[in-house]
This record gives structure tokens, sequence and C-alpha cells, in this order.
């Protein structure tokens, strides 16, 4: 008989668990219409905390919308949206006023635009678009907005000695570096990213990928990704939503939908990449 | 009983130029300008006979206060004598019947491009300021409508931007004029374009301070004994202009605001930018208090910080 009482003991597994926790970002039943258009029509977003939800389209599908909707930079025609914030936990965020908006806005959500030219001060210097954020949320402390300025341009691997120049003296790769320094200021729960690297050459491309997975591995950052590029979506994205004409077409785990996509339209995209 | 007997004599003006109407219009602004310290009055800006951004709008403002009994000083850049003062002097005495002086403390009116003057002005005085950019947000947002928003929320935040960026480059506050300064804990106003050495006389001051741009027709007012705090971060305090060493050329005075003359060798003489007070000096050989003494003491004690160089 097989004594198994001196048995070497076997490695230790995490059983797996429920997810219990309520989704960090929860937008339901989005409609926008812009004249005749309707940009947005009956979508829904949901990401947990430390996942990376990545939307595509081609252009015109809405996907920016969506990304503008829940930036709070524009409300819709209907639908909700909660953030899983201290004590705002059940508030939907497009029935506050525009202040307390701007506010969450300010102090939870952090955006990288494709046109740095959207998110930055260009003739400022770069510490100072990064100081900008604190100095919204009330930081009047020059030696303290100095060191988080450098923090967080650290953060985002941009070189030190080049932290007082302006943007508009950078290169395309080092100006996203400086938007995601600012995006990650004031450490925001939610992080939203608008094809963060469409508009750079593939190599400088690749190393702003890797700063971006690297700091979403350390920081488990929770993260909404919009970009045409399924090359970066692959790269970074837990969950993918498929968007065409304002609506999802297809949603699900990334290697299931670019590995094995249901939709025609999907199967169009993936091909096409390929 | 004939028409010409019930009408009116022909006059060619009315009263202080601007029509009663106008006139009413302007004063009831004013009143809500003092009543919300700071904040920006839109008002209709009327023609007169000088053209925008030579004084319309202080000139609106006194005209519409001027009366018959009033005394009126007019300085342009602390000068009493150059063109453009004496020119708004001759236009408001002609219009009114006011008297006019050159002595900061007989006046009631007083009508000021970029100075406050040296000596200390009092309760019952008005300080008159003629304001080129009303708009102290201009510098971190070019939308109006924005910037108004941003009044309304009073977030200011991003005013310490522009003080942040002069700090990085400079490591101090190079901001010469129109210094962006707090009122009454409430509303960011930039101050005409007085230097920085006379900011800080805002400050709890006994007279009234009205600030009238006629081009952008807007005005805004600093009441009597109201909060007036440069912005400022919590670590690197406000400076007034450093003018050490600087003497009158012509008075042997320190501690006053002084104009440059650059001399053919290259050297600098000083000599006092407000006239007035130079000429009283030098008649009477005495003055009344001023904002800043002799020692270069403010007159508000511990107001005025000294310097911080700021680490980079």
């Amino acid at each position: 008989m097989l004594d198994i009482s001196n048995r070497p003991s076997s490695p230790h597994f995490d059983a797996p668990q429920l997810v219990t926790t309520p989704p960090l970002l929860r937008a339901t039943g989005l409609h926008k219409r812009y004249g005749r258009i309707e940009a947005v029509v009956d979508v829904n977003v949901e990401a947990y905390a430390g996942e990376v939800v990545g939307i595509v389209g081609e252009s015109g599908s809405g996907k920016s919308t969506v990304l503008r909707l829940l930036n709070l930079e524009d409300t819709p025609d209907s639908g909700t949206y909660t953030l899983d914030l201290p004590g705002m936990a059940d508030q939907d965020l497009y029935a506050l006023d525009r202040f307390a908006r701007r506010t969450i806005q300010i102090m939870n959500i952090g955006v990288v635009y494709q046109n740095p030219h959207l998110g930055l001060r260009m003739r400022f210097t770069s510490s100072g678009n990064v100081a900008e954020r604190l100095l919204i949320a009330g930081e009047r402390s020059f030696a303290t907005l100095r060191q988080a300025a450098r923090e967080s341009l650290a953060t985002s691997e941009f070189p030190l000695d080049r932290m007082d120049d302006p943007p508009r003296v950078l290169s395309g790769g080092m100006q996203q570096r400086v938007q995601l320094a600012k995006a990650l200021a004031l450490k925001p729960a939610l992080l939203l990213l608008d094809e963060p690297t469409t508009g750079l050459d593939v190599s400088v491309q690749a190393l702003v990928l890797d700063t971006l997975k690297q700091l979403q591995r350390e920081r488990h950052m929770t993260i909404v990704l919009v970009s045409h590029d399924l090359g970066v979506i692959r790269t970074l994205a837990d969950r993918v939503m498929v968007m065409r004409h304002g609506r999802v077409v297809e949603q699900g785990l990334t290697d299931q939908i670019l590995e094995d996509p249901q939709n025609a339209y999907t199967q169009q995209l993936v091909h096409a990449k390929l | 009983m004939t028409l010409q007997e019930l009408a009116q004599p022909r006059q060619d003006y009315s009263y202080a130029f601007m029509d009663a109407y106008a006139k009413r219009e302007l004063r009831r602004r004013i009143l809500k300008a003092i009543a919300i310290p700071g904040y920006q009055v839109p008002y209709a800006s009327r023609e007169l006979p000088i053209a925008r951004g030579w004084g319309t709008g202080g000139l609106q403002v006194s005209l519409s206060l001027v009366g018959p009994e009033s005394v009126v000083k007019v300085i342009d850049q602390g000068a009493d004598d150059s063109v453009n003062a004496a020119n708004l002097r001759r236009f408001i005495v002609r219009m009114s019947g006011a008297q006019t002086t050159t002595d900061t403390t007989k006046a009631t009116i007083l009508q000021s491009r970029h100075r406050i003057p040296e000596e200390i002005m009092g309760e019952g005085q008005a300080l008159v300021l003629q304001v080129p950019d009303p708009e102290p947000l201009r510098g971190v947002t070019a939308d109006m409508s924005k910037a108004a928003q941003l009044h309304a929320d009073m977030d200011y935040g991003q005013m310490w931007l522009l003080l942040y960026e002069q700090l990085v480059r400079y490591r101090q506050y190079i901001q010469g004029a129109s210094y962006p300064s707090l009122v009454n804990r409430r509303y960011v106003i930039s101050p005409s374009p007085i230097p920085r050495w006379d900011t800080p006389k805002l400050h709890q001051a006994a007279h009234l301070t009205l600030l009238s741009a006629g081009r952008e027709k807007r005005l805004y007012a600093v009441p009597p004994y109201t909060d007036v705090q440069p912005l400022e971060f919590s670590d690197v305090p406000f400076q007034i202009e450093n003018q050490q060493g600087w003497v009158c050329q012509t008075t042997g005075i320190e501690n006053k605001f002084m104009n440059e003359l650059p001399q053919a060798d290259g050297t600098s003489q000083y000599e006092l930018s407000d006239s007035g007070y130079a000429e009283k000096l030098a008649s009477t050989g005495t003055t009344d208090a001023t904002y800043y003494d002799d020692q270069g003491h403010f007159y508000h004690a511990g107001y005025l910080k000294p310097p911080v160089l700021p680490t980079l």
C-alpha cells in the first residue's frame, strides 16, 4: 500500500475564486446622437479593477465617442455611468452637475489622446504640463509639484534631463510619454487611452507599449483602450469589444475574438490585419 | 408762453460729456462691482472723443463720478505732465468744471495708468485705473466663455501654471505688471498694468479702487478695506521689484518706485516715477505718509515676506 504520509507537500495553488467585487467601471445603455447621426447605440461597458478593455472598430464606428463619454467630456442622450469610487459607488456620474463631474474627472480619470496637441500645452514646459493636474487639484507647494512631476515623468520613462523642455521640441514618442505622465500624475483609478500609439513609427510604438504594459502590471491599473490597430489590442487588452456603426457587434476575451471571430465584420477585420 | 421759454437753454454737451442715461448706467455698474469685489461687470462702453486704448474705460468712470466740487488728479506712468494725462485732465475739467491738483492727498478722484501714487490714499478718495485687458485667465484659456465658467467655479488652479513656468525658467516671478491677485478671497483680478510694487497697496486700502476697460467693456472694483492677495506658491512668496540701491538723481530719495534712465556711458540714473510726490518733496521738503517708508518697509507689517530662491 502506498504510504502518503511522508510524501513531499504538493506545490501550493490558490483556488480559483469567484470575482465578487463589483466592476470599477460600469456604463449601461449609452446612446449618443449628433444631429441625424447615431454615434453610439446601446453600448454597455464594464471593466473590473486591473483589467484592460480594448475597443476596436473602423473610423466612425463610435469608439472615440464612447471614450469621450467615459471621460465625462460629453454627456450621452441616455445611459448611466458609475465608477466604484469611495462614496460614489451608486452615483450616476451623468446626473452630477458640471462642477462635480469635472472634479471626478480630474481626480479619478487619466486620458492619453492620439494627438498630443489635444492633451498638452505645447509651449509650456513638460513638467508644467504634468504639474497642471496637481495644480487644478489644489496643490500649492512648488517643491511638491516639482517632486510629483519628476516622479510621474520617471514612471512613464521620460528622460528627466528634458523635463523642462516644452513638448513642442520633443519627438512624437516623448510627447506621448508626457501625456502619459500627466494622466498618471494624480494616480487615477481609470486610465483612458485613445489610439495612444497611432502616428508613431513601429519601434517607438513598441517602446511606448512596453511602458504601458509594465505600468499596467505594476499598478494593476484599469484601462480602457481604443485602437483600430489589432496588434496594440493583442499586446495590451484582456477583453475586447468590436464596434461598428455605433453598436457593439461582438465582445469577449482578446484571444478568443482575434483567433476565432464569429461575427462577419470581425472576421473581415481580423483577416484584413493578417 | 412761448416754446422758447419752455425749452431748456441750448447746450453743446450734457454735463460731463456723457448723457444722463449713460452716467446712470455706469453708476449702477459701479455699485454692482463694489458689491461683488473683483467681479468683472459688463457695461455699455460709450464713444468718447479719444481712441480706444487711450483710457476710455477710466475716463468714462471718472466722468460718471465727477461733479463741480471734485478735485481731479490724472497721472500716466506716475507723471502728471505726460501728454495722455494732460489731455484727459483737460477734457474732464472742461466738461465738468472740477478743480485739478497734482497732490495725491488732496484729490477726490484720481485717474491713473500704470501707477498707484506713493503717498497713502485715504477714505473718501476714488482711484480710477485704466485697464487694457481685464481678464486674468487669458494666459491659460483663450475662450472667454470658459474663463467665465472658471471664475464662477473659483477654479483658478491653472493660474499657478503661469507662475510655475516663470519659476522653472527664471527661478523667480517675472510677471512685471498686472500681477494676478485674489480679491476678497473670491475673484482673481488682473490689476491694471500697475507694477508689482503697487499691487500690495490694494490690500486693505482705505480708498476705493475702480478698474475699467473701455475696449473690453468691463469694470471691476476693490472696495475700501478689502483683502487683496497676489497669487504665490506656499513655499515661494510674492516679491516686489528689487530696486535696492536705486537713488533718485534729483531728490536723493530711496525706496520709492524709480524710473531708470539709461546713460550714454552704459550706466543708469534713476528718478522718482511719481512726479507729484517728487514735486511736493522738492517744494515743501516734506510729504504725507507713504506706502513704503524710507527704509523700504511696507505699511502693513508682515504682508510682504522675505525672498526665497526655489530649488528646481
